[in-house]
Parts: C-alpha cells; sequence; structure tokens
C-alpha cells in the first residue's frame, strides 16, 4: 500500500534516524508513563470544566521519548483512521508540534475529539510494543490531544491542501463525527460539499451527547471551523427526507450522498411504570445539559433535577450520564448494571472518573419496575439482582436473575442509557434503499455503497451504535471509494 | 433564521404568524408539525403547521402564550425572525373519503384543525365541525373552517358564543343526527380523552393529535413517549396523530404536568 511504502520512507529520514539513535530502546522504556493531570473530584463536580487538563509541553517531550519508533508499528493497525502514529509522536519528540499536528490531520478531520475521546486503551495503544516488555503503552491520546490542541492554542494551524475544485456536489447527511470526517475527505478531494444537519447547533452526538467536561464544545467549534476553511458548507435545520428528499438532493445537483444520520433513537426496556416522571433516556437529559444549556442562567430549557438519582446502563453514555447527574446537584448518583464491572463497555477512564467523583456501583441489578407517588412522578425502582452465567453472543457473561432476590431502592430521577437504534427518519424516506431488520443501512462493508449507487454510508445509521472513531472510520472509507467511483 | 411576515391577534394570548419557510412549505402535508426556537437560547418547541403557502414561501402557525418560550414567540413582530423553524416532521394525517367525518377542536386546537379538515373536504367528505372554546374571544378561525365544512357548530363553556357547553355536546349531537364515519379531534388532553370516550361508545373510529413535550423532534430523546394500546410510542415519529380509543390519556395528562 502506498502509506506503508510512504510510511517507511518517512521513517527513514536523517532527523529520524538521528532521533532514534539519541536513547536506546532500553532507556526509552526505562520512563515512565506520564500521568494525565487532572482537576480535582471536589472542585469538577461543581462545574462543567474539562476534568482532563491536558499535558504540558514538558511531558510531552519525555512522553515521545518512550516511543521506540518501531519498524513495523502495531499501533496504526489498532486506528481506524490509520493515523501514522510514530510520524507524529517523532515530531513531538523533536519539538516540531506543527509538523506532528499536520500529521494528524492527513488521516484525522479531528484530531483533538479523538484524542479526547478515543478509546485508545483498546485500539492504537492496545497494541503498543510495551506492553510486551511489561510496561505500559506509549499514551498515544494524550500526545495526539497535545498536538492537536497546541496548533489550535499557538496559531498556527493552516488548512490541509485541497486538490483544485472538480465541479462535483456531494451532499452529506448529518454532522456528527462520521459526516465530518467524510465532509474533510471529500473536500480535499476537491468536492463541493454541504453537510446538512437536522439540530440547530453543528456537531451531532459531539455536541449533543457527550458533555463539556469530556469534551468542551469550543474544541468541537474549533474542528468544525477548519473544515469551513477547507470549503465545506453547513445547514442545519435540514431534515433530510423531510424538509428536502433524496430526488431534491438530487435536482439540486448532488453526485453523491453520504448518509451518517447516526442511532438516534433512545431504547427503553418496557418494564412497568417506566412512563412515569422523572424516567427518561440519556438522549433526553445529555440533549437538554450539552445541546439545550438546561441548568444554565439565561437558557430556557429545563431539565429535571433528582436527590436520589439512577443510571442505567453501563456504557460511555452512562458515564456521562451519571456524571452529569453528580454536577446537577444529585447527591446520591446510582450506576445500576446487569452484569460486573469487569463486562461494563464504558472507557476505564470514564468508571475511574465516576468513582472519584462518588458515583456509587450497583453492578448485578437489573431494574424490573418503577413505582411513583401521587404525581406521577418516580419514588422507587424494584431492582432484581443478578448472578453471571454462560458467556452470550457478544463473549461476556450473561447475567442471570436471582430467584427471590428483590430489593427497592428510593430514587427521584432515573436515567436509561440502555443503547440506542437507528433513526428510521432517513432511511425510511428513500424508496429502494436496503435497510436491516435492525433499521441499520445495508452496505458494503468495504466501500459503504448501500444498495443506492451513488448512497454510501457511516456511522451508527450502519453499525447500530459504536463510537466516535469507528464513524469516522467509516466516513475515510465511504470518501476514497466514493472518490473512487466519481471519477470513473 | 426565519422571517416573520405577519402576525395578527386572535384574542390577547393567541397569535397567529405567518412564517418564512420555503422548503417547509413546499414538503408539509396535514398533520405535520415544525420545531421553532425562538432566540439563541431558547427551547425546541413542536408547533402543528396550520397553513402553508408554497408560491409566497410561508407557513402558518398559531400559538398560545402559556410559557417561557411561547410567550417568546407570541413577542416577535413581523421584520423579526425566529432563530429556528425546522420540519416538517411527523406523521401526515390519512386523508381519505370516509363519508361523513366530525372535526372537533377545542382552543388553538383549531389551528392544526384546519389543514386536516380542508383536506378531508376536498377528498369528498361531508365534514361538520364542532368548535369549543371557553368563551367567544377564544373561538378562532371560524371562518377559514367554515370555507372548508358542511356545518359548524360552535360550543363555549360559558354560552357566550353559539351553544353553551362542553365540546362533547356538540359531536353527541350530530352522532344523535346522523351516521358519522370517522371523529377528527385535537385540543386540550383532556378534552380529547372525553371525545374519545365519546366515541368509544358509538363505536366510531377516532383519530386525535397529541401535543406532547419534546425536545428534538425527530425520534433522539424520547420525551414524547405516550402509551397507545398497551405500547409505547413516539409522539414525534410515529405521531402526532394516533387512535384516540387506544390513546392512554391519563398518562399523557401527568406527562404533560412533568415541569409543573
Amino acid at each position: 500500500m502506498a502509506n506503508e511504502n510512504n510510511a517507511t520512507s518517512l521513517r527513514n529520514e536523517a532527523w529520524r534516524e538521528e532521533l532514534r539513535k539519541k536513547l536506546t530502546a532500553k532507556e526509552r522504556a526505562a520512563i515512565a508513563r506520564v500521568k494525565m493531570p487532572e482537576l480535582s473530584p471536589s472542585y469538577r463536580i461543581t462545574c462543567n470544566e474539562e476534568v482532563n487538563q491536558g499535558i504540558t509541553e514538558e511531558m510531552a517531550l519525555v512522553e515521545a521519548q518512550r516511543c521506540l519508533d518501531c519498524p513495523n508499528p502495531q499501533c496504526v493497525t489498532g486506528c481506524p483512521v490509520g493515523i501514522n502514529i510514530p510520524t507524529f509522536i517523532k515530531n513531538i519528540e523533536r519539538g516540531n508540534f506543527h509538523q506532528a499536528a499536520v500529521t494528524l490531520k492527513q488521516t484525522s478531520a479531528l484530531p483533538s475529539v479523538c484524542g479526547r475521546v478515543c478509546p485508545q486503551e483498546k485500539q492504537c495503544e492496545s497494541k503498543c510494543i510495551h506492553h510486551k516488555m511489561g510496561h505500559e503503552p506509549v499514551a498515544i491520546g494524550y500526545l495526539e490531544r497535545f498536538a492537536a490542541d497546541y496548533e489550535r492554542t499557538h496559531g498556527t494551524a493552516t488548512a490541509p491542501e485541497v486538490a483544485p475544485a472538480n465541479g462535483k456536489k456531494i451532499a452529506v447527511v448529518g454532522s456528527g463525527p462520521a459526516g465530518l470526517s467524510f465532509a474533510g475527505d471529500m473536500a480535499k478531494n476537491g468536492y463541493e460539499v454541504t453537510v446538512f444537519e437536522a439540530l440547530h447547533e453543528i456537531g451531532g452526538v459531539l455536541k449533543y451527547g457527550i458533555p463539556e467536561f469530556r469534551l468542551p464544545n469550543s474544541i468541537v467549534d474549533a474542528e468544525i471551523d477548519g473544515l469551513r476553511a477547507m470549503g465545506v458548507k453547513f445547514e442545519k435545520d435540514c431534515i433530510i427526507g423531510k424538509t428536502l428528499t433524496y430526488d431534491d438532493l438530487h435536482s439540486m445537483g448532488f453526485s453523491g450522498i453520504f448518509v451518517a444520520s447516526g442511532a438516534g433513537l433512545p431504547r427503553f426496556m418496557n418494564i412497568p411504570g417506566e412512563n412515569l416522571n422523572g424516567i427518561m433516556s440519556s438522549n433526553e437529559y445529555l440533549t437538554r445539559v450539552n445541546l439545550m444549556g438546561a441548568g444554565r442562567p439565561e437558557w430556557d430549557t429545563p431539565v429535571l433535577r433528582g436527590k436520589n438519582v439512577a443510571i442505567i446502563g453501563g456504557g460511555n453514555t452512562a458515564m456521562d450520564s451519571v456524571r452529569t447527574a453528580r454536577r446537577m446537584g444529585a447527591e446520591r448518583a446510582i450506576l445500576v448494571y446487569r452484569r460486573s464491572e469487569e463486562e461494563m463497555p464504558a472507557r476505564l477512564e470514564e468508571v475511574k472518573h465516576a468513582k472519584e467523583e462518588g458515583v456509587e456501583f450497583m453492578t448485578l441489578h437489573n431494574p424490573i419496575e418503577y413505582l411513583g407517588d401521587e404525581n406521577g412522578r418516580v419514588k422507587t425502582m424494584r431492582l432484581q439482582k443478578m448472578e453471571l452465567g454462560e458467556p452470550d453472543a457478544s463473549g461476556r457473561r450473561s447475567p442471570v436473575a436471582i430467584d427471590g432476590a428483590v430489593i427497592d431502592v428510593d430514587v427521584d430521577l432515573v436515567i436509561v442509557s440502555v443503547g440506542v437504534s437507528p433513526n428510521p427518519l432517513v432511511p425510511k424516506s428513500v424508496s429502494g434503499l436496503e435497510v436491516s431488520r435492525r433499521n441499520t443501512i445495508v452496505v458494503n462493508e468495504e466501500t459503504m455503497q448501500s444498495s443506492i449507487s451513488d448512497l454510501y454510508a457511516g456511522g451508527d445509521i450502519v453499525r447500530g451504535g459504536a463510537t466516535v472513531i469507528l464513524a469516522m472510520g467509516d466516513g475515510r472509507s465511504a470518501a476514497a471509494h466514493m472518490h473512487e467511483m466519481l471519477q470513473q | 433564521m426565519n422571517k416573520i411576515i405577519s402576525k395578527e391577534h386572535f384574542s390577547e394570548k393567541v397569535v397567529k404568524l405567518v412564517v418564512e419557510a420555503p422548503l417547509i412549505a413546499k414538503s408539509r402535508r396535514a398533520g405535520h408539525f415544525v420545531i421553532v426556537r425562538a432566540c439563541e437560547h431558547g427551547e425546541r418547541i413542536p408547533l402543528t403547521i396550520a397553513d402553508a403557502d408554497v408560491e409566497r414561501g410561508t407557513i402558518t402557525l398559531v400559538i398560545q402564550a402559556v410559557g417561557v418560550s411561547t410567550k417568546k414567540i407570541c413577542a416577535l413582530e413581523p421584520g423579526e425572525y425566529l432563530t429556528d423553524v425546522v420540519g416538517p416532521l411527523g406523521q401526515a394525517t390519512h386523508i381519505e373519503n370516509y363519508g361523513t367525518v366530525v372535526c372537533c377542536g377545542g382552543g388553538v386546537g383549531v389551528a392544526p384543525l384546519l389543514p386536516i379538515l380542508t383536506a378531508m373536504k376536498k377528498a369528498g367528505n361531508r365534514v361538520v365541525s364542532v368548535l369549543a372554546a371557553r368563551t367567544k374571544d377564544l373561538i378562532i378561525l371560524e371562518d377559514e373552517v367554515r370555507k372548508y365544512s358542511d356545518d359548524v357548530i360552535i360550543m363555549t363553556d360559558d354560552g357566550s358564543y353559539g351553544n353553551k357547553g362542553v365540546v362533547t355536546v356538540g359531536v353527541e349531537e350530530v352522532i344523535k343526527r346522523e351516521r358519522v364515519d370517522k371523529v377528527i379531534t385535537i385540543g386540550p388532553a383532556i378534552m380529547m380523552k372525553f371525545v374519545a370516550l365519546l366515541t368509544k361508545k358509538y363505536e366510531i373510529p377516532t383519530e386525535c393529535s397529541l401535543n406532547a413535550i419534546m425536545v428534538d423532534g425527530t425520534g433522539m430523546c424520547g420525551a414524547c413517549r405516550v402509551t397507545v394500546g398497551g405500547v409505547t410510542k413516539f409522539v414525534c415519529i410515529d405521531g402526532p396523530e394516533f387512535d384516540a380509543h387506544e390513546v392512554d390519556f391519563d398518562q399523557l395528562i401527568m406527562r404533560l404536568k412533568s415541569f409543573n
């Protein structure tokens, strides 16, 4: 592959060979992994400020030395967008932070976002050579964030090179991570790209879902401005399939459409009492607080508050919700999860942060009913105690109810965070589009092309609920293949 | 940003706005709604589209000032802008020739009822409209309703206009005097509940249009969930119209008080 050859030739550049000789592998391996500076738990639960403060220049220079610059770097294979990780890290080590950021931007449309929310411990960092020596991996995520932030805050950012305009118009449905990543790549290829967003803000789940204490909106806006500088246009308040149809897009001259409309339909458990007041989806809770500014002075949208708040689920969204509840004044914030902590899909960092912030974990418990007061507000959740049985289809040990072990817990707010389904709004509006039984758009997994030749799709509308980086990977892959198709 | 073209006061608290929204004007059908934000820090508020003019590229909204956001929307003047208008949302009304359709609206519910009764009339139905309000000043859009109705019955609680009594009295009067094939009801939840109870007794298929609390209006949040026939539905994408005999109105009324 061209990328590999390119990576090898970059690795063979004189400065990089020099740099490798500066320290022996043993010396590099002996350096301890950097610790992320964080706001103290007692302070951070009083506000929405970003918990992870980012590593300093000095820390980054030392951490970059830990990377052995492997001839066959496995970290890259763990990255869904294939960032040339050793090249960006070695640029940090030699103090060329700008070049490090340029390297990131070659393959990632949103490096300061990925540096914050990617599950690096399951991706790039899980493949790091340091594991084989019994050491902690290089802090690739922290370094990525450092390089991207450095460039943004030092004003050295330059828009990636854009090919001359080829006169072709491309429409993107949804401005979340998949759509933004796709838009960036297509703009680089010289297309005139318009991103249509249903909400009144650009950014999709990065804005309505992920809280500011994990990903500040200003970071997302800076990345979006970067795309604008590359010529990408954004149309908010426009729902494809409703405001404009697929056919309208054709008559407007769009020759390719990428659908990245996300997994916008919250799942509930369908248990008695679930429609009581004070029980809502994590999508509703987080959207009210993150997107609509509920709880901030001068913002009109209300949000229910509770003293005893339960969050049902064990994923990142559950962690985001329970940590938001603490910040919204919950005295007791309980995470209720039907398996054990080991099976939790949430990032380790989120679990750690949640615990530091005083979140109570009730694992191996599952709600079976809610009871309300005379006004219809939830006051009690009835939990079934569980134990772990045999592994299920996901490979995780499945939870089994323990007969007769039921307890009642006082709650006045419950956030249900048990997953999302794809939003049927767009798929249903395009006739002839093949959709799975779960309402996901069926695509060729390699090219992301749907059953309609000029319609590609990616992210949660295809996957049904995954991560920011996998969505971005889909966007990249769809862009590469649509570009190929449109050149023919 | 959507410009307000004209404004008319129906009563002290009820305002009609004609708003520039060319794409929505073109794609909307009877029964659709939009989500509106009055200002940069405003709430997202669902409003049913009362009318649209494709040529002029406008939609008509009727708003009753009851909360923070509806008051802000009602305070806007022609030439000013709504920060956001997005739509059309929801499922369009199913229109067909049923025979005789009774369309009953209470208060500002008459506004979303107007495009439906118009479409029902155009589809060949005999349309009997029953308009109800507390008092004479709150009866809105009477002339427009008359234009597409074969008969109109007005009910006021205080008897200041039309007949004295609640909406169900007027509906039952029609049911007793002629064959009714379909009833459409839009208004306060409590009113729709009693219309549904009445028509259930006579076994007349009845549709209601629900106005639930919403945030995004596109299926994302689930704030608008309602129990219909024992199953949880989202008003925004499954509705806003449902079989009135299957809707759990008591739950809906309770959920509308979430923030009280």
